[in-house]
């Protein structure tokens, strides 16, 4: 009979299965045998032996390794150490395959062998070696020009989707800015000294390829402030069945534009009268419904930029948050001058109030978004109502009051 | 900084901090950088406090740990590993 009965079982599906991987690995890797054996252990007994953390790391460094140690060490000593390394992931996942081979190699000297191309942050995420191998491996790896990622109450290795790289309706470089804010915060990626964890992402689009708006707390979302611009011969091709929708993706062959593309608009703001369409612009919210159904006759403006939001994350103290609007259109181009300075005032702000463990959009919803306005310099915009028409209670506080007195008017008509 | 507190002085006096309280609490960067400025007021800034951790770190009188947040602690025998 099989020592992993249980695992067996994972082989036995139409996928390929992350078990048949590790049996083939444990053949040279004498540790990749106990990681089974350890595996099969927490599934016969519902319980992980893994303990996490510590003080491992190299040596200036306090991101980037994972302490891991199997609380079985003398039944599974091949996993007494067996720590994880992140990896700082090129702009976009792209690789040489020379550069994939160079990665593989070294895990092959320094550790297990096992990687995850990639893990949820966007990291490589090497699995599985020894303290003693920690640092020669990230010293091969810097020698390669590769850094190790954000990992504690740090910064987060930034990531992005591939941009302008292969993708048309990129509002801004994706992979530029992820490559300058990884470089601009590096002390704040090795060294950490938040409250905890801190995230950017970068999406050139609002399809959000990324998942910034759920997965971040600071999402910087391609935009657009101008029209949509349309071709209406290409409309009319649609219509008529000659192009497919999304490109022959779309769940049917040939487009009814009212049923499809004008009702299910959100805001409502498209009209179509068999061989028109318009598009109130001003009541447009971006979602991309139609420019995804019709690519070759619909495409985002011109005066191109980035929608910054913030707060974003997965249950930690707070229940799950998606993030909020706090800059509704920002110019994105290099140098990305305006999104340091505001990044780093919100790490300030947050470092100087947050709890252990409590992240920035947690913050905000302790202490109230206009004390995150007021500290941060930021003008409260109407983008920032989550749930506008809602709420009608404002809260004056005294300094409105002066102000108001000194001709200071709220609405502006 | 101000010329009253040297950079010496200030990561001597992290240190101590992070000495003190050993085994009993664990401090964070942010702890360290309200306690320095509470200690020296104008004298340091937020990036002093920075710069003078990051010797330390480098220097390997105090290392970065996590235990379900990052801390900044003396180097210690790590107690999740098994002792040989």
């Amino acid at each position: 009979m099989s020592d992993t009965p249980l695992l067996d079982q994972l082989e036995t599906g139409p996928w390929p299965s992350f078990i048949a991987d590790l049996k083939r690995m444990a053949a040279k890797k004498p540790q990749i045998k106990d990681l089974l054996g350890q595996l099969e252990r927490s599934y016969e007994e519902k319980i992980t032996h893994w303990k996490h953390g510590g003080i491992v790391g190299v040596l200036g460094y306090g991101s980037g390794i994972i302490g891991r140690y199997s609380d079985l060490p003398d039944d599974f000593p091949g996993l007494e150490h067996f720590h994880t390394m992140r990896i700082n992931q090129p702009s976009g996942w792209f690789y040489t395959t020379a550069a994939l081979r160079m990665l593989c190699d070294i895990w092959d000297q320094y550790g297990s062998g096992v990687m995850n191309m990639h893990g949820s942050t966007g990291d490589i995420i090497f699995l599985g070696t020894t303290t003693d191998n920690l640092e020669p491996c990230f010293q091969a790896l810097a020698r390669n020009g590769f850094d190790i990622g954000g990992s504690g109450s740090a910064m987060r290795s930034p990531s992005c989707c591939c941009g302008l790289s292969r993708c048309e309706w990129s509002c801004y470089d994706t992979m530029e800015a992820c490559y300058d804010i990884t470089q601009e915060f590096q002390f704040e990626l090795h060294r950490p000294g938040f409250p905890y964890k801190f995230k950017f992402k970068f999406s050139g689009c609002p399809n959000d390829c990324v998942a910034a708006v759920a997965r971040a707390d600071c999402s910087v979302i391609g935009v657009w402030k101008d029209d949509i611009r349309i071709d209406q011969a290409a409309v009319k091709a649609y219509a008529g069945g000659e192009l497919k929708p999304k490109g022959g993706g779309a769940h049917v062959d040939k487009l009814d534009i009212q049923k499809d593309v004008v009702d299910l608009c959100p805001t409502q703001c498209m009209s179509w009268d068999g061989s028109t369409l318009k598009i109130n612009n001003r009541e447009c919210n971006h979602c991309m419904h139609c420019i995804n159904l019709m690519p070759q006759a619909l495409r985002p403006g011109t005066d191109k930029g980035a929608t910054i939001l913030l707060g974003s994350h997965a249950p930690i103290l707070e229940g799950a948050q998606m993030s909020w609007v706090i800059v509704p259109f920002m110019r994105m181009e290099k140098p990305f001058d305006e999104l340091k300075e505001l990044g780093a005032n919100i790490m300030e702000w947050w470092t100087e109030n947050g709890k252990n463990r409590e992240r920035v959009g947690e913050l905000i919803l302790r202490l109230g978004m206009r004390e995150f306005c007021l500290a941060v310099g930021l003008d409260p915009v109407p983008q920032s109502i989550k749930t506008p028409r809602c709420n009608p209670f404002f809260f004056w506080h005294p300094e409105d009051f002066e102000a108001e007195a000194e001709g200071k008017t709220y609405i502006k008509l | 900084m101000a010329d009253s507190v040297s950079k010496e002085e200030l990561v001597e006096s992290i240190y101590q901090e992070v000495a003190k309280v050993q085994g009993k609490k664990q401090l964070k960067a942010g702890d360290l950088t309200k306690l320095m400025i509470k200690k020296y007021g104008d004298a340091v800034s937020k990036n002093d406090v920075k710069f003078a951790i990051k010797e330390l770190i480098d220097s390997g009188r105090c290392v970065y740990t996590y235990f379900g947040g990052s801390f900044i602690e003396l180097p210690h025998e790590e107690g999740a590993a098994k002792h040989i």
